[in-house]
């Protein structure tokens, strides 16, 4: 047995000093990628030295590890694709990839990973890009630490920062993606986890699910984007600890959730939206202690939404706290705070006597002639919301919290 | 008329209804911050004390004055002096002591509450000036039913009718209309219908800046212009401009013509 070990460690310790490591850099022997990664053996080293290397077309097709000294420039001169990982096992980290080409036929990327699996991909940063990390039918694989600026303008000729396409066990972890189509984009893609990342200023989604399950995406900000997260046919999602911040303009939204059953949301803020969270056909889903401030509407329900259950949030200083185009209800409001309930504790449990209202006439109004948004904190329709408040006709009578909480939730 | 205008607003200060009112803000100003506990929410308040108050305020107080002290008016209208001036200074002297109530009153607790230190310092002295623009307005409005009208009563009753329509019918009115044109392109009227009435106006111009997430949410390319950008605040300002300016051109008018 110790022989074998023994045996084995010799073996491994070979193996280990036949790797090599190749230097490359403007000036030497070896002097672009495309050669080193020729003459290189499987599991070498490259390092790539300080400079600028025009090159495009890039194919890793061995478990090789490129790594990048002091952010070396890979320009791919706007002509195409710039690297692609075709083997398992390959490590890429710390380059600067700028100018790749734009198609209206072919999606190229700073860097594409096909069908390869155990690839890791870290301190990247991509300018000036059509489609920034594309991951096509992987597995296993981490992206960490990389800054994605794209300079997008129109949605029909830009691409996403970080894309999976039938891509499962993916960790998507600390990256900070500015001003391209879909931040990051999932299609396909199950079991993924996506953490402590920042999606800004995007033109479409900061973050977009299509028949992905199972994923989770935990402590990311989404900022300022067209719409900050849309999940869409999607099941089992855990969306916990996110902050969603001023997504602005007509269409919208913190959260847009469509189609997609049994998610958890947890902990999340969703802070001065047009609309926090809008859900269309979403069945059982849990809302706990997230935090909806400053929103113009927090919640907006637009039909066919079985089991919506939101306990413990803080609805605080929305314009409309929920909004809804129906007058019949499934979802279920329990022990929430709400800084417009005006109710009293006579018993002192922490929860106020009376049940309150979360949809107001005036929502409903807004909804059927939006232009009276404009009459919004107006003596009359404080008036009519009141009148509407002790006998409900336009909104559902069911639609109540029975148990409004007195102090805001704390966890 | 500074003579004039010192005189009203001394004889005001002298008396008691300057310092209720600096007492009834005052105290508004202390319960909503100190027993709120928070600033946001002290604002909206106050914001819909602003916008029903201030105007109801202005309206009683301004026939009020103007009827009590119509025996001095008159003993002024024999000495040499011109009619504007005295109406224009008995107007000023009104409009001027309730704003430094409604300034001072709501002013100091928040900066004892340590305003300075705060975010919302411009939506507060947002509120103080639009509070200050529809004292202006409704005072004006006052002096000219009361100018119009001999009768005590009358004078009164066309006071709080005028309170009540702008405040509350006008709105009503207002959503009615919307509703019933809905099929139709509305957000050019809905502005307009804004900007005829001084209560709509400086709700507006507060709602740019505590709703603005809300209202963004209309599609409507003049909505956007107006709500989206510094166009909607300066045309706001400028119609509550004209909204004090017609008004006092017409007490200046009426009080030429009028037979006393």
């Amino acid at each position: 047995m110790k022989k074998k070990i023994a045996f084995l460690l010799i073996l491994f310790m070979a193996f280990k000093s036949h790797t090599q490591t190749i230097e490359v850099c403007n000036n030497c022997s070896i002097a672009s990628l495309k050669k080193a990664i020729e003459i290189a053996k499987d599991f070498d080293t490259i390092i790539l030295k300080k400079g600028t290397y025009k090159e495009h077309n890039i194919i890793i097709n061995k478990p090789l590890t490129v790594i990048g000294k002091n952010y070396p420039i890979i320009d791919g001169e706007l002509k195409g694709e710039i690297i692609t990982i075709v083997s398992d096992n390959v490590t890429v980290d710390g380059l600067f990839i700028i100018n790749v080409g734009t198609s209206y036929t072919e999606d190229y990327a700073a860097i594409r990973v096909k069908k390869s699996k155990n690839f890791t991909i870290q301190n990247l940063v991509l300018e000036k890009l059509f489609f920034g990390i594309y991951l096509e039918k992987s597995k296993n694989g981490k992206v960490y630490h990389n800054k994605i600026i794209g300079n997008a303008v129109e949605e029909y000729n830009s691409g996403n920062g970080i894309q999976l396409w039938y891509s499962n066990h993916i960790e998507i972890e600390h990256n900070y993606i500015e001003q391209v189509r879909d931040g990051i984009y999932l299609e396909f893609s199950d079991d993924c986890l996506i953490k402590n990342n920042i999606s800004t200023k995007n033109l479409r989604y900061g973050l977009h699910f299509m028949f992905s399950n199972n994923d989770i995406y935990q402590d990311n900000t989404f900022e300022n984007n067209g719409a900050g997260v849309a999940v869409m046919f999607s099941n089992k999602i855990k969306m916990l600890n996110n902050i969603f911040k001023e997504n602005w303009g007509t269409a919208s939204y913190g959260m847009l959730l469509k189609e997609i059953t049994d998610a958890e949301i947890k902990g999340n803020t969703f802070k001065e939206n047009t609309i926090g969270i809008n859900i269309e056909g979403t069945n059982r889903i849990n809302y706990t202690n997230n935090n909806f401030i400053s929103n113009g509407w927090a919640v907006k329900v637009r039909g066919a939404c079985y089991t919506n259950t939101f306990i413990e949030n803080n609805f605080l200083y929305n314009s409309f706290d929920i909004s809804y185009n129906s007058n019949v209800n499934d979802t279920i409001f329990n022990k929430n705070y709400w800084s417009n309930y005006t109710g009293y504790d006579l018993n002192k449990d922490g929860i106020g006597d009376v049940p309150y209202r979360p949809v107001k006439l005036f929502s409903y109004i807004v909804n059927r002639t939006p232009e009276t948004i404009i009459l919004l904190r107006s003596l009359f329709i404080d008036v009519i919301d009141f009148s509407e408040k002790i006998s409900p006709v336009f909104t559902p009578d069911n639609l109540l919290d029975k148990n409004p909480l007195i102090k805001q939730v704390a966890w | 008329m500074l003579k004039i205008l010192k005189y009203s607003f001394y004889d005001l200060m002298r008396s008691r209804w300057s310092y209720v009112y600096f007492a009834f803000y005052f105290l508004l100003g202390l319960v909503l911050l100190f027993l709120n506990n928070n600033l946001s929410k002290a604002v909206i308040t106050l914001m819909n004390v602003i916008i029903v108050l201030v105007p109801l305020i202005g309206t009683i107080f301004g026939v009020m004055y103007y009827y009590n002290s119509k025996e001095f008016t008159e003993l002024l209208l024999a000495q040499p002096l011109k009619r504007s001036s005295i109406f224009l200074g008995q107007y000023l002297g009104v409009a001027i002591s309730l704003s430094l109530s409604l300034i001072l009153g709501l002013g100091i607790p928040f900066i004892l509450y340590g305003l300075f230190k705060s975010g919302v310092i411009w939506d507060f002295s947002l509120l103080l000036i639009t509070g200050t623009f529809l004292t202006f307005i409704f005072t004006a409005l006052a002096f000219n039913i009361a100018l119009s009208n001999e009768n005590k009563i009358k004078g009164f009753g066309y006071a709080i009718l005028l309170w009540l329509f702008l405040a509350i019918i006008y709105d009503g009115l207002f959503l009615m209309s919307l509703i019933l044109f809905e099929d139709y392109p509305l957000d050019k009227l809905s502005l307009i219908g804004t900007m005829l009435n001084p209560i709509d106006l400086s709700r507006t111009l507060i709602l740019l800046k505590l709703d603005i997430s809300a209202l963004l949410g209309y599609t409507g390319a003049v909505f956007k212009t107006f709500f989206g950008t510094y166009f909607g605040l300066i045309v706001s300002f400028i119609m509550l401009a004209v909204w004090v300016t017609i008004p006092v051109l017409r007490i200046v008018f009426k009080s030429k013509r009028n037979d006393f």
